[in-house]
């Protein structure tokens, strides 16, 4: 089982940390980054395998988001990976 | 891993154009239920209702977070209850008490089933069904009712429009304190379907499983946004469009489908492939008419973009999922769409209007505001007429007029959320109340030498 993390705001310095060791705190294995820096704005897509996670995934998702926006003023979107799949892949 | 421009499309869809689930409607049968003691009936219905759909909305709440897509609703859909109370031979508002309790047991907004059909003739537990309609939705919150007064097959029962024209009145009258809204609670159908998950006019056919989920997909934002892209392509181009485009929102109606099938443990039956507006801003289905070139929705040429519109939605749909059912098509409700109520109130959009899109979109003549003073033969006759169009071209239609009672044109009924603010339309003044009375069956349309 696997999600997608997209993490969208200002550029800042250890946005990457912080996000993987939020994810490593929920035993979530971050497979993939891609990042992009364009004026300013951050935008990093993870690829992070939630097949070992210790909550329920729902949870995780329900608790990044809110740490983005409470504590690292980014959005934060933690969804599995099915929703993209079942939309661009016959 | 997948290519990072159909990520950032997908979420652009869910955060930026409203792209939600509609609704995941739980059918429930309730056939079981039947017995002539009307308590132990409706302890019945409570009981199964309840014990069905208790993990409906907490199972909902979950897939929602993990696709990080909103579903909007979550509802139940249930068995016909006339067929359900005939046995109690009493009114039956007792089982609209029991629905409602149950749906705010399990936390859903919408409960839909307090329904009769009655296209080719009623028996006594549909008269005392549709008789006792305005008492059920005004003693009740959550309930929703629906009549089938009409078929391709069977024609339609002119008794049965006359009574709804009545009943229509009489509800309005019955809530009049909370803006006529039990009206807004009351669809009569012609060629009603039986896995329809959008309200008011869901119910739960005979044909049907005990239990089953079926999911209503949404997206008018997203085929707005779509069409935004070309603005100079041809019109080909932008039926092509809208296939690819619904095809994708109808994806993610079968994944959700298929995991609250999955989690439920209950068997996975339609997705109806919708384009089911809000009120909201970047929600509507009449943004779409006007994307594709016309100034306002209701203007001349209104109802041949409506038909592109609908056709694509199917044809992008189709492929997408494994079952297809319900209404399917494009809503065109009035008081649910804002640029709907901005055509409403301009002017352009016009009653007759409606009534020529509903032959070619998916339902009918949908939560239209009207003056208090409509006369319910009046009422009548404008089912009449939607029900024709249904008959003779083998498609569901409707009608869910709201008598805004003490009104007249220039005033507005609001509800707020998703039913929205409807101003009152104006109807022709001369009567049909000779051709209403009459009665009888308007007789099935021939399917041959057609023209």
């Amino acid at each position: 089982m696997r999600a997608i993390v997209t993490v969208i705001g200002k550029d800042a310095v250890g946005i990457l940390a912080k996000v993987s060791t939020e994810c490593a705190n929920y035993n979530a294995n971050v497979i993939e980054v891609t990042q992009s820096v364009i004026e300013e704005l951050f935008a990093m897509i993870m690829l992070v395998d939630i097949s070992k996670i210790n909550i329920d995934f729902a949870d995780m998702a329900d608790r990044l988001a809110k740490k983005g926006e409470q504590e690292w003023g980014l959005k934060v979107l933690a969804m599995h990976e099915d929703i993209f799949n079942c939309m661009h892949h016959i | 891993m997948i290519n990072q421009y159909d990520i950032l499309e997908t979420i652009r869809m869910i955060q930026n154009d409203c792209l939600d689930i509609r609704t995941i409607t739980m059918g429930i049968s309730l056939l079981d239920c039947i017995d002539p003691d009307i308590e132990k009936a409706c302890k019945k219905v409570y009981d199964k209702i309840t014990c069905k759909a208790k993990d409906l909305v907490s199972v909902g709440v979950q897939i929602e977070k993990e696709l990080g897509i909103p579903i909007i609703n979550k509802r139940i859909s249930v068995t016909p209850i006339a067929m359900i109370s005939a046995a109690c031979k009493c009114s039956p508002v007792p089982f609209a008490k029991a629905m409602d309790e149950a749906a705010k047991a399990v936390g859903v907004n919408l409960i839909g089933g307090y329904s009769a059909l009655v296209q080719k003739g009623f028996s006594e537990g549909d008269l005392d069904l549709i008789n006792s309609i305005p008492e059920a939705l005004a003693c009740t919150e959550r309930v929703c009712s629906s009549v089938n007064i009409g078929s391709t097959k069977t024609g339609i029962n002119l008794d049965a429009c006359r009574i709804m024209g009545d009943i229509i009145k009489k509800t309005a009258e019955a809530t009049k304190d909370k803006q006529c809204f039990g009206a807004a609670k009351l669809v009569v159908f012609c060629n009603a379907v039986d896995d329809n998950p959008f309200m008011a006019g869901a119910f739960h056919g005979v044909g049907e499983p005990d239990c089953m989920i079926n999911v209503g997909v949404s997206g008018p934002g997203v085929v707005r946004a779509a069409l935004k892209k070309y603005p100079d392509a041809d019109i080909t181009k932008i039926a092509d469009v809208i296939k690819t485009i619904s095809y994708k929102i109808t994806r993610v109606g079968q994944l959700v489908g298929k995991m609250a099938s999955e989690r439920l443990g209950v068997e996975f039956g339609i997705v109806d492939l919708s384009l089911a507006p809000t009120p909201a801003v970047g929600d509507s289905v009449a943004h779409i008419l006007e994307e594709i070139g016309l100034e306002q929705c209701g203007t001349h040429g209104t109802t041949a973009c409506l038909a592109l519109l609908n056709d694509a939605v199917k044809k992008g749909g189709v492929m997408a999922c494994s079952r297809i059912g319900g209404l399917s098509g494009a809503f065109i409700p009035v008081s649910e769409d804002a640029g709907m109520i901005d055509a409403a109130v301009a002017g352009t959009l016009s009653i007759e209007k409606l009534e020529a899109m509903t032959a070619v979109c998916s339902v009918g003549l949908d939560m239209i505001v009207v003056p208090g003073d409509t006369e319910p033969d009046t009422i009548a006759a404008i089912i009449a007429d939607e029900a024709a169009i249904g008959m003779v071209n083998t498609k569901t239609t409707a009608v869910r007029v709201i008598p805004a009672i003490g009104m007249k044109e220039g005033d507005e009924l609001d509800w707020g959320g998703l039913f929205g603010k409807g101003p009152v339309m104006p109807l022709k003044t001369k009567s049909a109340s000779k051709f209403i009375n009459r009665g009888g069956q308007i007789p099935a349309p021939l399917h041959s030498l057609k023209n």
